[in-house]
């Protein structure tokens, strides 16, 4: 110890009887190789790890057997080689009792391990210094590390410090609680571990300086770490700290108060302040995983108490059963056996001895009911106040009481409960041998569970409200199709009529141009819209302080076009309808005026031909010219148009002479045939306009298809309309004739 | 006029303007501070537990809480049971009543839909009844139901054709578990606490 390091202390703490000396007389004893392993999945704070083993795999030592589950997680490796026996629940060591996930190995006794190397071999660098931070923190998390003080918080969680600037690394040694001596005999006997993983530690965080603060009552330790900084000559920047006995000062807010003065903020992290705390055999664990490949796989703990013939700490793998541990150290089996995993203020009583050591055993305490008697009965709380003044964390221990027993979490919330640190002065104290702590522990766990269950109220009920919204959309996207569909089919039945009733088609023509030019209006309209909101897009984007509304701009753009794009097919559906009502026109006009065979229309008929035909023939010469392959199709077409114009010229002279036409004159059944065929094609091309209403209407692809369908159905239905005009026409010339 | 004159009515002018100019300020509050909707609506269906079981008598939790907000009684909600009741009393002032046993008796712990998947038809009548989405799958596939959304509110089990929706109560674990609360002070502290064990019949 090189630097002058003014102490601080922290309110209250006890000094309960300190029992260790049972426990420190025989050095650290490998516990050897159990038949059976128990590996609980959860054994860390955070997410259990997930098994990449298979019930009969053989695995090695150091092998991985569980892989992390998202971040706060760590892995879990087989502490020796043997045979997967089994991945079931079995009996964990917690308060509660309960089962979880395990895997089971059945040792082989061989010991063997995998090949592992540090990682300095593995990245072939020289120095620790050549490595980075986040490797190093990566390979910590790879090797199994959580906080091996009691917590079992994933040590590389703590390390990840982000951006926050660490001035001082803390090793926490100061193994306050009463009978555990589990630390002290690492620091006495793993020392130079302990430094060397403090300068890793140093070197990961970039603090400038570590304090290792260790209790006074433990000499031997303080001078085996002093030793260990002088043999590797940091003994500037690491400094030895002995503080003054006192319980918790273990704790980790209590202990950096003591050692910088500092406090940790409520609810916040040491880090906030620039402090990263570790326990000593979190950063003994640490030098073995980055200067010799080895995963957390053992780790020291103390058998004590009374009812054990040798105690002492031991070297014991993970997964060790108590029972065995117990039997190691000569336990005698007491009338009312009680076993406590961890320190007497703050452990817990294994319900049962078949449970596995965990990474965040420290100490087995098996006392006889002389030594450490069974609580007296609770009397009433006497107001004396001797809790607060015990209490480290500066709480009002009997306020909480009464909150707790009386349910009112809400002020308990406020009277900080979540700062107990459950140590148990507050108890210890109590004249009244009140359970303090354990209503506390209810009492936070009733908040948390109560905080859950109002989590997943808030989020069932924006699931609901999510789903209200999606019915609402679909019902109304549904009624909008509804109604798309109907006005569809009336247009149709509109349509149908014009063509049906000539009468119809003269007004129906003059309303479908109307509503054309209507349409064409909007279309306008719309395209300027678009090109307005193109400028302003544009403008948009050159304009960063406008970024902002360019997805509005580009919605809307989108939205415009969408609407150009609908009222293009309106127009051109409209066109349609307009055209096929002028089609139908000429042939209801010739019906409707009187006699159709008059010489004027005839002649009419027969000019409009030969236009047609004339133009045609200019078409062929034009392609022919350019040698467009086109020129065969508009020749079939010109053969016909020559026929057809033969034929107006035939009638029309027929009709100037005022001879029969040389067509036979159709009779009665056969006109009524035509009109019966004309009517049954008016269905068909109804239905087919129906159907392609509907495909149009729900955006389907065969709507193109259907359209085209349409449009020969409506020539036919001409053609047809033709014939049977041409048929009436002859049979009342033959009338006429034959009159 | 005479000064007594005068003062009355500087006095009354005064006191005209302030009127104006108090009237003014509140007509403006009341324009750009106006609240949307009935936030008494709100704050008592942030005390309904969510399940959206419809035991109540409503479609959901917030038509509830709008048929509480226009007078229905507070009694009605069995996943709530008495806690949400005495919550909901103490928010509009009434006084709190026992649970009306007409709509159902409150659960002791927290239920979860489990589907058998062996059994399941794939008819997709659980997933249209489920309240939250809580239930995957699509027609002729199985369906699962995704336990964490799950409130429990039993309304998938009625429409299943084969009766292969289970509720099972939710297991505790290491993470929801808790202390319980001191019986009747018998501990120092939870290290010490005084189990019947083997060999203590003797």
């Amino acid at each position: 110890m090189t630097n002058m390091i003014r102490l601080h202390t922290f309110n209250g703490g006890i000094h309960p009887a300190e029992n260790k000396d049972q426990s420190t007389s025989r050095p650290i004893a490998s516990a050897g190789i159990p038949s059976e392993l128990v590996l609980p999945l959860h054994q860390h704070i955070g997410a259990a790890a997930q098994p990449v083993v298979a019930v009969g795999d053989k695995v090695l030592k150091g092998q991985l057997i569980a892989e992390a589950e998202g971040f706060v997680s760590v892995p879990l490796h087989a502490p020796t080689s043997g045979t997967i026996a089994a991945i079931e629940p079995r009996a964990v060591p917690h308060a509660s009792g309960l089962e979880e996930l395990c895997i089971v190995i059945r040792s082989d006794g061989a010991d063997e391990w995998i090949t592992h190397q540090g990682l300095c071999q593995t990245l072939n660098v020289e120095h620790l210094q050549d490595i980075t931070p986040r490797q190093l923190v990566e390979h910590i998390r790879s090797c199994g590390i959580a906080g091996m003080g009691g917590a079992g918080f994933p040590t590389s969680v703590k390390l990840n410090i982000g951006k926050q600037d660490i001035h001082t690394l803390i090793l926490n040694g100061a193994e306050c609680e009463p009978y555990i001596t589990a630390d002290d005999m690492l620091m006495r006997e793993r020392a130079i571990e302990v430094v060397k993983g403090a300068q890793i530690l140093l070197h990961i965080v970039g603090a400038k300086r570590c304090l290792i603060g260790v209790e006074d009552n433990k000499p031997q330790a303080i001078d085996a770490l002093n030793a260990a900084l002088v043999e590797v000559n940091e003994q500037h920047h690491i400094d030895v700290v002995a503080i003054p006995t006192k319980y918790p000062s273990g704790g980790e807010k209590q202990l950096i108060k003591i050692l910088t003065g500092e406090e940790v903020p409520s609810g916040g992290i040491p880090a906030s302040i620039g402090i990263v705390c570790q326990n000593v055999g979190t950063s003994a664990a640490i030098y073995r995983a980055v200067e010799l490949g080895e995963p957390l796989i053992s780790r020291v703990i103390t058998v004590t108490g009374d009812s054990v013939a040798r105690a002492g700490n031991y070297d014991a793998m993970i997964g060790t059963p108590v029972s065995y541990l117990l039997q190691l150290a000569g336990y005698q089996q007491q009338k009312r056996e009680r076993v406590i995993m961890g320190g007497p203020m703050m452990g817990f009583a294994l319900p049962q001895l078949e449970l596995p050591v965990i990474k965040t055993s420290n100490c087995l305490l098996a006392p006889t009911e002389k030594e450490l008697p069974l609580n007296d009965v609770a009397m009433a709380c006497i107001r004396c106040g001797m809790c607060s003044e015990a209490c480290p964390a500066e709480l009002l221990p009997q306020q909480l009481y009464w909150f707790s027993k009386s349910q009112e979490f809400d002020k308990a919330e406020q009277h900080n409960i979540f700062d107990c640190i459950e140590c148990g002065a507050c108890s210890y104290v109590c004249p009244s041998h009140i359970p303090l702590v354990q209503y506390y522990r209810y009492a936070k766990g009733a908040i948390r569970d109560e905080r859950a269950a109002q989590a997943k109220a808030e989020k069932a009920r924006l699931r609901f409200e999510e789903r209200q919204a999606r019915k609402d959309r679909e019902e109304a996207e549904k009624e909008a199709r509804r109604k798309a569909r109907a006005e569809a089919a009336e247009k149709a039945q509109q349509e149908k009529k014009a063509a049906a009733a000539s009468g119809d088609v003269a007004t129906a023509a003059p309303a479908a141009s109307e509503e054309l030019e209507k349409l064409q209006k909007k279309l306008d309209a719309a395209q300027t819209a678009k090109a307005k909101t193109q400028d302003k897009l544009d403008a948009a984007k050159a304009d960063e302080s406008m970024a902002d509304k360019i997805p509005a701009f580009e919605a809307a753009l989108v939205k415009t076009q969408d609407k150009i794009k609908e009222l293009a097919k309106e127009i051109a559906a409209a066109k349609k309808a307009a055209k096929a009502a002028q089609a139908a026109e000429p042939a209801a006009t010739a019906t409707d005026k009187g006699d159709p065979n008059s010489p004027e229309r005839l002649k009419r008929k027969w000019e409009t031909a030969q236009g047609r035909l004339d133009t045609a023939l200019k078409r062929l010469e034009q392609a022919k010219a350019e040698g467009l392959d086109t020129v065969d199709a508009l020749q079939a077409g010109i053969d016909k148009q020559q026929e057809r114009v033969d034929e107006a010229k035939a009638a029309y002279e027929a009709a100037l002479s005022g001879d029969a036409p040389a067509a036979p004159a159709p009779s009665a059944e056969e006109l009524d045939a035509l009109r019966k065929k004309i009517l049954a094609q008016e269905d068909r091309v109804q239905k087919m306009q129906e159907r392609h209403d509907m495909a149009k209407a729900d955006g389907l692809d065969t709507a193109d298809a259907l359209a085209m369908g349409v449009q020969k159905q409506l020539d036919k239905l001409q053609q047809l309309q033709q014939e049977l005009t041409a048929a009436e026409a002859l049979a009342a010339n033959a009338n006429n004739g034959a009159s | 006029m005479s000064a007594a004159l005068w003062t009355i009515v500087i006095a009354i002018s005064v006191l005209a303007i302030l009127a104006t100019l108090f009237g003014a300020l509140l007509g403006f509050a009341a324009v750009r501070f106006k609240v949307e909707g009935n936030p008494i609506v709100d704050q008592i269906n942030n005390l309904l537990p969510q399940t959206q079981c419809g035991q109540c008598g409503f479609p959901g939790c917030k038509p509830y809480a709008e048929a509480i907000a226009g007078g229905e009684k507070i009694n009605k909600c069995p996943p709530g049971g008495e806690g949400t009741i005495q919550s909901l009393a103490d928010l509009l002032g009434v006084e709190p009543e026992p649970l009306d046993a007409e709509h159902g008796a409150e659960k002791d712990v927290p239920h979860v839909a489990v589907i058998r998947e062996d059994e399941c038809i794939g008819c997709t009548k659980c997933i249209q009844a489920c309240p939250v989405d809580a239930i995957l799958g699509a027609a002729k596939q199985m369906h699962t139901v995704i336990a964490d959304e799950c409130t429990g509110c039993d309304l998938c089990v009625e429409p299943c054709p084969v009766d292969c929706i289970d509720m099972v109560p939710v297991a505790k674990d290491k993470n929801t578990w808790y202390w319980q609360a001191p019986t009747s002070g018998v501990e120092l502290i939870a290290t010490d606490r005084h189990q019947p064990m083997a060999g203590d019949a003797a």
